[in-house]
């Protein structure tokens, strides 16, 4: 029996080589998995990271209803018109989410939000959003992260803990490969830490600098005035806790570096000052190309993110907190963003793809979602606090694993993926073509006039 | 279904045909002109219009990686400039850089169906293609930046040609492109690699470069001519901008001979001066040679008041062109592959250089003698939006209006041009080839451009009207692969049927184990993840066909 | 043993694997629910390892398991806890124009409720060396 067993095993093992990892923005597309085909599980996944492995290797198709109206199973259709239908009936629709699936599947969101005169949001504005409206207001020098292997001999991060939320970034791409300019890998770069933890990031940095909490616009803005010939301030350690020599002497090294390079992450944008701290980084990094080539990137995380960014920019023209009521976008952060229309309780209708605002958004805004006052649909892959506290609520196949499709790395660069095995669940991309079909449908027949619907 | 029209009593311009403003019948029948249709065709009344092929726009940026950073960039000009919704087509917005509904559909206002991308980076390639997926109604295709490379530069540097071809053929298939870009040859190492300098002079052999941006220019002619693409190398040349830059297009224009270079956006590279200071009109210099020689094409890149966005793979020009305002700024380095700038613009009549700038492109419209080979474009939007397409038809087609246009802008640049000078106006058919039918030529579209039979049925109906700008800003009816999309003025359906036009050349297998070892060492993304499947296409994809050749000497 | 702190609340690689593993399993809701402390502050208000703490602010409360850091680690008068519901009830729903609520930095008050038990994975992570 075992021995039978074992054959068979044997003749269903599937290998996908040159698979890429979707969980954090690095994108590593050097994975080889393992597939045993009759269980319908990753058994190895070659080279991962321990968030990679864990993505992969947990996956599982689970025994569970494709789709669910107020809990009770449901046929597919059943549960994508009464979305359309409860999405079209709304005062105010949002939709939000959208970093877990691919860019085809995200292409469809806005068209849906066009359509019932809605408000799209994504990640992005609880993530990166902050850069993103620093980005509108003072641009970016940027690069590949290819570029970084190949040239940088200056590389920082800031707010930012690659160690635990991308893991392989240091090998890969930013700290140890040896590039074109950088044979020797580590040791052509030097490698300068900026955060207010002494994080495991910290352990493999050159320089690390621990600045006093919120004080991150602070010395950015002095690095800025040196770019002019001003002098670091004596009290510089009082202002935020970093030694003035040290400010000095980091200053010197980013003028004199020949590729510099500093990765920023959430612990500016989600602290005090927000855009303006993002602002302020992008801001230094163009200042120092007076004197040497510098470049900067938010080390975007979570899945597609970067994807849905580019998708909701190129349909719309603005990145996210996008509002259709006028019948055509609109952009506000703060006001068409999610947590802020949840928050003041104006959403009637929510359609979340592939996130879970239940799990991670501030209270008000999960007690207005979860209340009878809005109306929740989720689109999923797993079940998350959002998908069971969803009066519908539809589970899909997961991208990267069943699904193939486009992933954007954290630095724009496009993704194809190569799925490992088939899974029952319908895919994100086919849910989403029915809804928006039926959305459209919907719409037509309604004929309201388009510029003078709803919340104005 | 009946899918068959007749359009009567229209006054037809269809140069490629020698069709110049003759009342003919055009009939159309499964997407195609037809010499004939049945009785039961829906019937267009084009009495009093011109009727002309839709037009083809050689050389914009309106899709891809860097398009949409200026996209994110703008959002203070999206506002003010909304795209609304219909029954019939989606929302989006407007300004100096579109979403992708607004881009199409816009494009299609303006009678245009055809327009080509003209600047991608191969590794952010997938993204425009995406892009032209969500662009509904006009065809596109778009040309690959190769002129940076490394790895193509080292073939070049070492001498090994053969393999140089075979990989520029690996290349345009794996990026589904439709010809090679060079965007300023060899001005990325300095600009990356050696802290913001750039390339002075197409011989320049320095540390900094490894290679003259001669060598690069000359293979990339000679591969592409051998290899037989539809369309030569299409050249951003170096210096692009300065003064006194004239020469380094002339001396580009030389390195190619007698084999064909398609020159973008020339007006920018037609300055005479010193460097540093404020150019003068080379605009007869230039216009000369390309008279001259039958090999090149160009497009204008006229520069109009207003709005306009730098975006290019120039980088360095960008950074230096900051410099005056200190706008937000993006610089963008592709790997190994390319470099990147955008720069928000404003062109003002009262500025010297920006008034010489306009007079320049109008100097060698109005002195050119050979209307197909000189292209309609504005670099969108590195000159001003597409927009602008209908102002430009008017100021060539009305001598009395440029006079007056010439008045309300800095006098002292009038004064040092023969603009004034120059009373030609651009008659319809003239319009009609600069267009669509010389640009069609020049990509070798041979299904675009004309009505003749066999021809894609992309027609555009205008109302014939004294105010050129007003004729051309609003076509009564527009037609994609016959399919009626405007009728009187409005969207009546949306067309998503759009093609993606490549070449797809023979190519060598063995060179992938060439290439390959070049990515494992310096890319970031895997060797086998890098080539684009089928699939971006979505079932879209028009393979326009390539004529190998055996040598260079070999037309 | 009651006393207030700052609290950032982040990414860790144990809170990335959990949530691969499930939002409602066990892994995920353990590593979402420990309070990192400094040395000092833990000593300051009397706390160790495996305590079980409420935190709460205006916004809300939810009770929590405490984990003691090396001397260095964290800034004194600073906690961190991974992102999870337990964070969540703490956020404000105000985002000052941007979106993005405050969510990391609020003032939250530490009150002791009793003795834990000391799990493997609560001791203090090795430092990372790349």
């Amino acid at each position: 029996m075992s021995a039978a067993s074992k054959d068979i095993k044997v003749v269903n093992e599937k290998i996908v080589e040159n698979a890429t990892c979707t969980f954090c923005g690095c994108c590593c597309d050097d994975i080889t998995l393992t597939v045993d085909m009759d269980k319908k599980v990753i058994t190895k996944a070659k080279d991962a990271c321990v968030l990679g492995k864990s993505w992969f290797l947990n996956h599982v198709i689970e025994d569970k209803p494709i789709a669910r109206i107020a809990g009770k199973e449901v046929p597919l259709d059943d549960a994508i018109n009464e979305a359309a239908k409860i999405l079209m009936d709304a005062k105010f629709p949002i939709l939000y989410g959208m970093s877990d699936t691919v860019c085809e599947a995200q292409r469809h969101c806005a068209p849906i939000m066009d359509d019932c005169g809605g408000t799209i949001d994504t990640t992005t504005s609880v993530c990166h959003g902050p850069s993103g409206m620093a980005f509108q207001g003072v641009g970016e020098p940027t690069m590949t992260l290819g570029e970084v292997k190949n040239r940088a001999d200056f590389v920082m991060y800031w707010g930012g803990n690659p160690a635990e939320a991308h893991p392989r970034h240091f090998a890969r791409y930013a700290v140890t490969p040896e590039g074109m300019y950088t044979p020797n890998g580590k040791d052509d770069r030097t490698v300068v830490i900026v955060d207010i933890r002494h994080t495991k990031t910290a352990g493999v940095s050159d320089i690390f600098l621990q600045l006093k909490p919120g004080k991150d616009f602070e010395l950015l803005w002095m690095l800025r005035a040196a770019c002019k010939g001003v002098d670091i301030p004596d009290d510089c350690k009082d202002i935020c806790g970093v030694e003035k020599e040290v400010v000095e002497d980091l200053f010197q090294r980013m003028k004199n570096c020949n590729y510099g390079v500093i990765f920023f992450g959430m612990g500016l944008t989600m602290s005090r000052g927000r855009h303006f701290n993002s602002g302020a980084l992008m801001a230094l990094a163009t200042d120092l190309n007076e004197f040497t080539h510098f470049v900067a990137k938010p080390a975007r995380g979570h899945g597609n993110v970067t994807g849905a960014d580019n998708v909701v920019s190129w349909q719309t023209g603005y990145p996210f907190g996008v509002n259709f009521s006028r019948g055509h976008p609109r952009f506000n952060p703060g006001e068409f963003t999610t947590v802020d229309t949840l928050s003041r309780k104006e959403a009637d209708a929510a359609l979340i793809i592939a996130s879970d605002p239940v799990a991670n958004f501030p209270k008000p805004a999960i007690d207005h979602i979860t209340s009878d006052k809005c109306k929740l649909i989720s689109i999923d892959t797993k079940n998350t606090p959002t998908s069971e506290a969803a009066h519908v609520s539809i589970q899909t196949s997961t991208y990267g694993i069943n699904t193939g499709g486009t992933v954007y790395r954290m630095d724009d660069v496009p993704i194809s993926l190569r799925p490992a095995f088939d899974s029952p669940f319908p895919s994100d991309l086919e849910v989403l073509t029915k809804l928006r079909k039926k959305v459209n449908e919907l719409s037509k027949k309604a004929n309201r006039p388009y510029a003078t619907k709803k919340y104005m | 279904m009946n899918n068959e029209i007749r359009i009567i009593n229209g006054i037809v311009f269809d140069p490629t045909n020698n069709i110049d403003g003759k009342v003919v019948d055009i009939c159309i029948k499964d997407g195609k002109i037809v010499s004939e249709v049945s009785k039961s065709a829906k019937v267009i009344d084009a009495k009093g219009m011109a009727v002309m092929p839709g037009g083809v726009d050689i050389h914009c940026h309106i899709t891809g990686p860097k398009v949409n950073l200026a996209r994110k960039l703008m959002p203070e000009d999206h506002r003010l400039d909304p795209h609304f919704k219909t029954p019939n087509t989606q929302s989006g917005s407007g300004g100096i850089v579109p979403s992708t509904f607004a881009t199409g559909y816009r494009y299609a206002t303006l009678g245009y169906t055809t327009a080509m991308e003209a600047a991608v980076p191969p590794l952010t390639a997938r993204h425009a293609l995406e892009e032209m997926y969500d662009t509904p109604i006009i065809d596109n295709g778009f040309y690959v930046l190769l002129g940076n490379n490394l790895f193509l530069q080292s073939l070049i540097a070492e001498g090994r040609f053969a393999e140089f071809k075979e990989a520029v053929a690996w290349w345009l298939n794996a990026t589904k492109a439709y010809t090679v870009k060079l965007v300023n040859p060899g001005g990325d190492e300095p600009w990356k690699g050696h802290k913001n300098l750039n390339v002075k002079s197409i011989d320049e052999d320095s540390k900094a470069t490894d290679i003259a941006p001669r060598k690069v220019i000359e293979a990339f002619i000679d591969a592409v001519h051998e290899l037989g693409l539809p369309h030569p190398p299409h050249i951003h040349c170096n210096n692009l901008g300065h003064s006194g830059n004239y020469d380094t297009t002339l001396e580009t224009m030389k390195t190619a001979g007698d084999r064909r270079l398609h020159v973008a956006h020339i007006q920018f590279n037609s300055y005479a001066g010193e460097v540093g200071k404020p150019p003068k009109s080379a605009s007869k210099e230039i216009t000369d040679y390309v008279n001259e020689h039958q090999n090149i094409t160009c497009d204008v890149g006229q520069v109009m008041f207003g709005k306009a966005m730098f975006m290019t793979a120039d980088a360095p020009l960008t950074y230096l062109l900051r410099g005056y305002k200190k706008e937000k700024w993006v610089n963008a380095d592709t790997e190994c592959e390319s470099g990147c700038g955008i720069l928000p613009f404003d062109y003002q009549g009262m500025i010297y250089t920006h008034a010489l700038q306009w007079a320049i492109g109008l100097e060698i419209f109005l002195l050119s003698k050979d209307p197909w080979r000189i292209v309609l474009s504005t670099d969108h939007p590195n000159g001003g939006s597409f927009a602008n397409y209908p102002l430009v038809i008017k100021l060539l087609m009305d001598y009395e209006f440029r006079k007056v246009a010439m008045r309300s802008v800095n006098q002292k640049a009038m004064n040092s041009t023969i603009l004034g000078e120059l009373k030609r106006e651009y008659t319809l058919n003239e319009i009609c080839i600069i267009t669509r039918a010389g640009p069609a030529k020049c990509l070798g579209l041979k299904d675009k451009g004309h009505l003749g039979v066999g021809a894609d049925a992309d027609v555009t109906i205008y109302d014939m009207l004294e105010d050129k700008e007003e004729m051309f800003n609003a076509p009564r009816y527009v037609m994609k692969s016959g399919q009626l999309l405007i009728a009187d003025h409005e969207f009546v359906s949306d067309y998503t049927d759009k093609k993606v036009l490549r070449v797809a050349p023979d190519y060598d297998k063995e060179i992938e184990k060439v290439i390959k070892p070049f990515f494992d060492d310096f890319y970031s993304v895997n060797y086998q993840n890098y080539a684009i499947q089928d699939d971006y296409l979505h079932g879209l994809g028009k393979v326009i066909g390539t004529k190998k050749k055996n040598s260079i000497y070999e037309n | 043993m009651k006393g207030q702190l700052i609290l950032i609340p982040g990414r860790s690689s144990k809170q990335g694997v959990g949530l691969n593993k499930g939002k409602l399993k066990e892994e995920y809701i353990r590593v979402t629910t420990t309070l990192e402390l400094s040395f000092e502050d833990a000593q300051e208000l009397g706390l160790e390892t495996a305590d079980i703490v409420k935190i709460s602010n205006h916004i809300g409360e939810t009770e929590v398991q405490v984990k003691v850091l090396k001397e260095g680690k964290l800034p004194i008068g600073y906690a961190f806890i991974p992102y999870g519901p337990p964070s969540s009830c703490l956020f404000d729903g105000e985002t000052c124009g941007t979106g993005m609520p405050a969510s990391k930095g609020m003032t939250i008050d530490v009150e002791f409720i009793k003795k834990g038990v000391k799990k493997k994975t609560a001791l203090p992570p090795k430092t990372a060396v790349g």
